[in-house]
C-alpha cells in the first residue's frame, strides 16, 4: 500500500510540512526531511522550485528564487534524495509546477519518483481533466498518488468529480488566496470546513494555506484529517536555520 | 475536413492552448469560458461594442497606401492605421470588448498587467469611461523606464502596483495579476492584454481584435478591387495585433502570413525575445505554447528594446502557425527596427511604435514582387517611445 494511504489510516490528525528544496542552502534538502520526521511531522511536501510560482505568495516566491539561485534543478533534487528511504519512512510528496515536470518528461519524472520513494505529486497548475485524459495511467503505473486542490469557490459538483478521481487525500485550500496570506481562521472558513466535511467524500481532506501555529492547526483539523504548513515553516527556516526545526514542529500539537 | 487555424472547442490551436491553471482560478475561467461566446453574440453587447469602437476609439481606422515606402521597397504596401486609435495603439479594441464583458459578468473591479504601459493605459481608459475600479500590475523595472505611461494611468484614476517578484518585468506583472485574481475570485475581472493566458482568453482577445481584418477586407476591396492581400504582416509580442490582422485570413491560404518577432541584440546573442526561434513547448501563464526556458523548465527573461515585445512566450494561435508552417516567422534586431522606424518617419511622416517598427524592418531583407499587395499592421504610434528614439539616434 502507498505510504500516504497507510498514514491516512492512522488515528491522529496529520501534520504535513512544506519546504522548498534547495533553500536556505542547496544541500539542505535531505537534512530538512530527516529533521522533520524526527521532530514528528507525519508527511512532507518537497517543493520543486519554479521561476514563476503563480499560486504562491511572497514567502514561497522568495524561497523558490533563492533555491534556483543556489543552483537547484530537477536532477539535483533527485540526486539529493536518492538514498532518502534508508533513513526516512513517512510519506514524501513532491509539489511542483507543471512546466519543469513537462520538460523533464512526465513519464521519466514519475519513474524517478518511484525509484526514489516519492509517494505522491501535487501539481497545482495541472487541471484534473488534463490529468485524467493524459497522465492518470502513468501515475498509476508508478504508484504515485495525485493530490488535487479544492477552494471555497469550488462547486459541489466539481468537488465530487475531484473526489472521484482522487485516491489519496484532497488538498483543501482554506481561503481564496495564494500561499502565505492570512493566518488563523474565522467563522467563514470554519463553516466551509464543516460544509466539506458534511459532503461525506470518500477521500479524506487535508487543509492548507494560512496555518502557522498550534491554534490554527487545531482549527484546521477540527473537520479534516490534517493540515499543511508551508510559508510559516519557510519563515522559521529563514530566521532560525535548519538546526532549529524541531522547535518549530514540536509546539504545533 | 478543411484544416483550420482557429481555436477548437477544447480551447486548442493544434497542439497549443488549453487552460493550465491552479484550481483557485477555475471558477473564474470556467465562468468566462462558458459565457464569452454567448455574451459576445448578444445584440446589446454587439451594439455597444460597435458604437464605442466608432465614437470613442475612432474606428474604422484608415487603410493607407504608403506610396513612398512602397516605392523604396518596390512593392505595394498598405498600412492599417491602428496608431490612430484612441490611446495610440490597437490595445484599446480588446479593452473595450473586455470591459463590456466584465460588466455583463457583473464584475465591479478590473485588474490588468502591463509591460510598456500601453495595455495598462488602454485598460485604465476604459475603466475611467465605465467608472470601474482599476488596478494595473507593472514590473518595477518597467515603471522606472516608462514613466509617462505610469503618469497617464494615474491621471485616469488607476492604481499602479509595482511587481517586485522575479525579474520585475512583464512576465512578473502577469504573475502578480494572476495572484490578485486568485485573491479576489468573486468581484474581479482580469483584462489580459494579448492573445495569451488560459482558454478562452486567446480566442476572446483575438475576436475583439479581429475588427482589424474585418475592416481591411472592406477597405482593400475599395482600393484594390479584392478583399485578399498577398501578405499580411504584423509584429508579435504576445500576438494580439497580429491575431487581429490575421484573423479573417487564417484559413485562406492564398494570403501569406508573416509574423515578426524581436531578435533583440541577435537571436543567438543571449539577449533576444524571438520566441519561435528560441522557445520550446511548455506552459506559461496557463497556456501550452512556445516559450523561452532553460533545459530545466525555468522560464527565462527575454530582451528587446521594445517593451511590448519583451515577453518570453507567444500566444497559442501563433505557436500553431509556426509549427504548422502556415505562418512565416522573421526576427528583427533592435538596430534594424530602430532604423525602420526612422525610414517610415522620413518617408511617410508617421512615427511608429518601436514594436511596429519591427514589422516595417522586414522589407530590407524579405523581398516581395512588384505587384504584391502587402498589408502591415501599424499597431501603434511612437510617442511613447520618444525617449528611446532620442537615446538611440542622439536626436
Ligand atoms: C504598439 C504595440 N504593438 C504591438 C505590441 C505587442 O503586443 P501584441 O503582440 O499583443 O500585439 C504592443 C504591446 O504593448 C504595442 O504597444
Amino acid at each position: 500500500m502507498n505510504r500516504i494511504n497507510q498514514k491516512l489510516q492512522e488515528s491522529q490528525k496529520l501534520l504535513s510540512i512544506y519546504f522548498t528544496a534547495g533553500y536556505p542552502e542547496i544541500e539542505d534538502t535531505a537534512r530538512i526531511i530527516e529533521a522533520l520526521e524526527k521532530s514528528g511531522a507525519d508527511m512532507i511536501e518537497i517543493g520543486l522550485p519554479f521561476s514563476d510560482p503563480l499560486a504562491d505568495g511572497p514567502t514561497i516566491q522568495q524561497s523558490s528564487e533563492a533555491a534556483l539561485r543556489n543552483g537547484m534543478t530537477t536532477n539535483k533534487l533527485f540526486s539529493q534524495i536518492v538514498n532518502i528511504r534508508k533513513t526516512v519512512n513517512i510519506p514524501l510528496i513532491i509539489m511542483g509546477y507543471f512546466n519543469p515536470i513537462l520538460q523533464y518528461g512526465v513519464e521519466k519524472f514519475c519513474q524517478k519518483c518511484k525509484e526514489t520513494g516519492i509517494d505522491g505529486l501535487i501539481i497545482p497548475d495541472l487541471p484534473v481533466e488534463e490529468y485524467k485524459t493524459h497522465y492518470q495511467e502513468i501515475f498509476e503505473k508508478y504508484d504515485l498518488i495525485p493530490v488535487f486542490l479544492i477552494t471555497p469557490q469550488t462547486s459541489e459538483e466539481r468537488i465530487r468529480f475531484i473526489d472521484d478521481v482522487s485516491n489519496g487525500f484532497i488538498y483543501m485550500v482554506s481561503s481564496a488566496s495564494v500561499t502565505g496570506g492570512t493566518t488563523g481562521f474565522g467563522d467563514e472558513q470554519m463553516d466551509y470546513f464543516k460544509r466539506i466535511s458534511n459532503l461525506d467524500l470518500k477521500t479524506p481532506t487535508i487543509v492548507g494555506f494560512g496555518i502557522s501555529s498550534a491554534a490554527s492547526f487545531k482549527q484546521a483539523t477540527e473537520f479534516s484529517k490534517g493540515a499543511i504548513i508551508g510559508s510559516a515553516f519557510i519563515k522559521h527556516l529563514s530566521h532560525h536555520g535548519v538546526d532549529k526545526i524541531s522547535e518549530f514542529v514540536k509546539v504545533l500539537r | 475536413m478543411k484544416t483550420t487555424y482557429q481555436v477548437d472547442e477544447r480551447g486548442y490551436y493544434g497542439d497549443f492552448g488549453g487552460a493550465y491553471i491552479p484550481e483557485m482560478l477555475y471558477p473564474n475561467v470556467e465562468e468566462l469560458r462558458t459565457r464569452y461566446l454567448e455574451i459576445m453574440k448578444e445584440e446589446s453587447f454587439q451594439k455597444e461594442f460597435k458604437q464605442l469602437l466608432k465614437d470613442y476609439v475612432g474606428r474604422p481606422t484608415p487603410l493607407y497606401f504608403a506610396e513612398g515606402f512602397s516605392k523604396k521597397y518596390n512593392t505595394k504596401i498598405y498600412l492599417k492605421r491602428e496608431d490612430l486609435c484612441h490611446t495610440g495603439a490597437h490595445k484599446v479594441n480588446n479593452t473595450i470588448g473586455q470591459i463590456l464583458m466584465a460588466k455583463k459578468l457583473g464584475k465591479t473591479r478590473v485588474i490588468a498587467e502591463t509591460g510598456a504601459g500601453q495595455h495598462g493605459v488602454a485598460t485604465a481608459t476604459v475603466c475611467a469611461l465605465m467608472g470601474i475600479e482599476c488596478v494595473v500590475y507593472m514590473g518595477e523595472i518597467d515603471i522606472a523606464r516608462q514613466a509617462p505611461n505610469v503618469a497617464r494611468m494615474k491621471m485616469l484614476g488607476a492604481t499602479v502596483v509595482p511587481a517586485k517578484s522575479g525579474s520585475r518585468t512583464l512576465k512578473d506583472a502577469t504573475n502578480e495579476a494572476i495572484r490578485d485574481w486568485i485573491n479576489n475570485p468573486v468581484n474581479t475581472h482580469y483584462i489580459i492584454g494579448s492573445v495569451v493566458g488560459p482558454h478562452p482568453y486567446p480566442d476572446m482577445v483575438a475576436r475583439f481584435q479581429s475588427v482589424i481584418s474585418e475592416e481591411v477586407k472592406i477597405q482593400l476591396k475599395e482600393k484594390e478591387g479584392r478583399e485578399n492581400p498577398d501578405y499580411v504582416v504584423a509584429c508579435v509580442g504576445g500576438g494580439s495585433n497580429a491575431a487581429g490582422l490575421f484573423y479573417h485570413y487564417l484559413d485562406n491560404e492564398d494570403v501569406g502570413i508573416i509574423a515578426v518577432e524581436a531578435a533583440g541584440e541577435g537571436v543567438l546573442s543571449g539577449k533576444s525575445a524571438a520566441t519561435s526561434a528560441l522557445g520550446k513547448e511548455g506552459i506559461i501563464h496557463g497556456s501550452k505554447t512556445l516559450l523561452m526556458q532553460t533545459e530545466d523548465g525555468q522560464i527565462t527573461e527575454p530582451y528587446s528594446i521594445s517593451a511590448g515585445l519583451d515577453y518570453p512566450g507567444v500566444g497559442p494561435m501563433h505557436a500553431n502557425l509556426f509549427r504548422t508552417g502556415r505562418g512565416e516567422f522573421i526576427s528583427v534586431t533592435d538596430k534594424d527596427a530602430m532604423d525602420a522606424g526612422l525610414v517610415l518617419s522620413k518617408l511617410e511622416g508617421i512615427i511608429p511604435a518601436i514594436e511596429t517598427a519591427h514589422a516595417l524592418a522586414i522589407f530590407e531583407t524579405r523581398k516581395f514582387k512588384e505587384d504584391d499587395v502587402v498589408v502591415i499592421n501599424l499597431s501603434g504610434r511612437g510617442d511613447k517611445d520618444l525617449n528611446t528614439y532620442i537615446e538611440h539616434f542622439n536626436l
